[in-house]
């Protein structure tokens, strides 16, 4: 599904290298978890990968079902099946939440020379799954993010996770500031997303989602780096005994 | 005083190709206009309220030519069951208009009314005089002695369909100067709405004299012809408990000078003031506003919002004066333009003068470009750049469009603006 190697990327604007030889394969159906320190490189890994400006691959590759996405623009990663669901979801005033989903389905629908959904189908799907998350009317006619709490924030990620039915997502500390109820809806959102033919990307400090998320591989970023894998046992141990054990071992 | 020598040869050279109407019961208010003009000379560059914008072209003996903008597209208010009022290249065209009664409203045409006797007499250039100080409007005057028609409406009840005063534009080089006066009741409500742009150069003048608590709602959209001038003046006399709400839309032309002065002048009235205006390449638009509270417990709003790309120029002149006694007074003012690209420029003059100690008054004027993280996060859910920009675009205008109170009207002045973007992002 997701194939990167041997990603290093910069900052434009500066000359500050922050990953520094990426490897990672994410297999279709399956759950992979990153962990590692604040500052090690995980969000910046999630922003290359959506396209975000900013940054520059200075060597290596990043496939999506075998195709380069590094030269696309942001709207063609998303339409070739990518998502991220942001660790701080950007506020944007005066564009509707519902305007905004619908938008974006029927642009991903558009690219991939699918029919786009009518407003009537788009409407009783968008209140279906809103309604799993606990996401009520007026959140959706509010403007996106507006005045959202920040555990509303992230369950308003999820909801367009849920709408866009993308192939490969990336979830980027989806848990952080969700209270335990709601951090069981997001698991539970995700958990109904997982299939045979969807890989996830699951972004984390804590163990706890990984309770509720229960993942098949663990990695542990540090220093730009990926530098233990193993399995759902490796982040146990990382909330036992933190990352300096980890990353001694390995320098 | 006499006026620079360059001045007052530009004043005459113009002045020269007019026509004074004799008779009836504007001749007075005519030919005090004209002494009005004659004393203060027409705007030049100097002058304080031109600095951002160079009137010469509004104040030249004859019109800049304006190319005919050839569209095929349906006009903003069409899908609106209104009462239409035609102006051809400022000329009356009654094929084109509706039968001019209506319950609730008399209409009457400027350019037909000879009596020596109006209702109306009391009003036309009364509260164009009244605007002239502090600040000189001599383009207003001008339009006072020159006026060649416009529209007389005294609002008794509630007319049952908006009046739509549609300005269509068909000769390259016709030089309209319109004046419309409107007087409604107390307990009266209307709305005018008006579209098109009217001519090569236009002059419009409208005197509102909002009664006791009555309504008046204006939306008007001026003309798309890129070509086009317009200079236009709304004076407003507003009483106690009444409300007065204005929102333009201004797409395309050259030059437009919108000047907006507002007097509440009885207590606990409203008047909001808004605009919206897309513009590309050469071209200049200009919001000047003067409101005065000279009553308790009023409120005011001026909400202005610009989007310029290629070069085009957005200027804003708001004050809010707040006379001595006018407390309790709110006023708020928000003049705001976002800049697609780095040639565009918008230059704010925002002016607060306050005489009385217990007001709430705000203003602010902000100029930025597109947010690129809202922009990335649009594009990251798979809608392309250009609809991405659009949707963000639309977003900064709404807050001026919400100002119009009536939502089919919002509606259509939305899909205008859609529209407009559309088709520089295709
Ligand atoms: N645009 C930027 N400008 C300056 N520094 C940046 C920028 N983007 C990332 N960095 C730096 O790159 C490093 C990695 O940041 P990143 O956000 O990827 O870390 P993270 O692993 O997601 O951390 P956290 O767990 O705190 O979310 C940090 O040192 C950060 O300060
Ligand atoms: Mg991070």
């Amino acid at each position: 599904m997701l194939e990167i190697k041997n990603l290093h990327v910069k900052l434009e604007e500066e000359d500050k290298q922050i990953l520094k030889g990426v490897d990672l394969t994410v297999e279709a159906g399956k759950v992979h978890a990153i962990m590692g320190p604040n500052g090690s490189g995980k969000s910046t890994l999630s922003y290359v990968l959506s396209g975000r400006e900013g940054y520059e691959v200075t060597d290596g590759e990043a496939t999506l079902l075998g195709e380069d996405i590094l030269d696309m623009d942001p709207e063609e990663r998303a339409a070739a099946g990518l998502f991220l669901a942001f660790q701080y979801p950007v506020e944007i005033p005066g564009v509707g939440n519902m305007t905004f989903l619908r938008t974006a389905v029927n642009a991903q629908r558009k690219a991939r020379g699918e029919e786009e959904m009518s407003s009537t189908e788009f409407l009783k799907v968008i209140r279906e799954r809103a309604k799993e998350l606990k996401i009520d009317a007026d959140m959706l006619k509010r403007p996106v993010n507006v005045g959202f709490s920040g555990g509303e924030k992230k369950r308003n990620e999820i909801l367009q996770m849920a709408m866009l039915e993308p192939k490969m997502c990336i979830l980027d500390e989806t848990d952080s500031g969700l209270d335990v109820d709601a951090m069981k809806l997001v698991a539970d959102g995700v958990n109904a997303l997982r299939s045979e033919g969807r890989g996830f990307l699951v972004i984390t400090h804590y163990q706890r989602l990984l309770d509720h998320i229960v993942p098949d591989v663990v990695h542990i970023m540090s220093d730009g780096r990926i530098v233990k894998t193993g399995g759902p046992e490796l982040a146990l141990e990382v909330e036992k005994n933190g990352y300096t054990d980890i990353v001694e071992e390995v320098a | 005083m006499a006026l620079p020598q360059a001045k007052q040869t530009e004043t005459e050279a113009r002045l020269a190709m007019l026509d004074l109407p004799a008779g009836g019961w504007t001749e007075a208010a005519r030919r005090d206009a004209l002494a009005r003009v004659q004393a203060m000379g027409l705007p030049g560059r100097r002058d304080e309220y031109w600095k951002f914008t160079n009137p010469a072209t509004l104040t030249q003996a004859e019109a800049p030519r304006a190319a005919v903008f050839d569209t095929q597209e349906t006009q903003i208010f069409e899908a609106i069951d209104r009462l239409k009022i035609v102006f051809v290249d400022g000329v009356f065209d009654a094929e084109a208009s509706d039968d001019l009664s209506l319950e609730g409203i008399s209409i009457e045409r400027l350019a037909e009314s000879k009596a020596d006797i109006h209702w109306a007499k009391d009003l036309y250039g009364t509260l164009e005089t009244n605007g002239q100080t502090p600040v000189q409007r001599p383009l207003a005057a001008l339009n006072t002695a020159f006026a060649t028609d416009g529209i007389l409406l005294h609002v008794t009840g509630t007319p049952s369909k908006p009046i739509n005063l549609m300005y269509y534009h068909e000769d390259e080089s016709s030089d309209a100067i319109l004046h419309h006066v409107i007087k409604v009741d107390p307990g009266a409500e209307v709305t005018i709405l008006e579209n098109g742009p009217a001519a090569a150069r236009f002059n419009e003048v409208m005197e509102v004299d909002v009664a006791d608590t009555a309504r008046f709602h204006h939306v008007r959209a001026q003309g798309r012809d890129h070509e086009r001038r317009a200079a236009t003046h709304i004076f407003a006399r507003l009483g106690t408990e009444s409300a007065f709400k204005s929102f333009t839309l201004t797409a395309n032309g050259v030059m437009t000078r919108n000047e907006c002065i507002i007097e509440l002048t009885g207590d606990d009235a409203i008047a909001h003031v808004a605009g919206a205006c897309v513009g590309d390449g050469d071209f200049h638009h200009d919001d000047t506003v003067f409101i005065t509270h000279d009553a308790v417990n009023c409120e005011s709003r001026q909400v202005f919002k610009k989007v310029l790309r290629n070069g085009a120029t957005g200027v804003f002149q708001g004050k809010i004066l707040v006379k001595a006694g006018a407390q309790k007074t709110d006023g708020y003012q928000i003049s705001q333009s976002l800049l697609l690209d780095g040639d565009s420029q918008f230059l704010a003059k925002p002016e607060l003068e306050i005489y009385a100690d217990d007001v709430a008054c705000s203003h602010g004027s902000t100029s930025g470009a597109i947010d690129e993280e809202a922009l990335f996060y649009l594009r990251s859910r798979g809608v392309p750049h250009s609809d991405a920009t659009n949707l963000l675009t639309l977003a900064f205008l709404a807050e001026a469009v919400e100002e119009i109170e009536d939502e089919t009207l919002s509606a259509q002045v939305v899909e205008k603006i859609s529209a407009w973007l559309l088709r520089r992002s295709a």
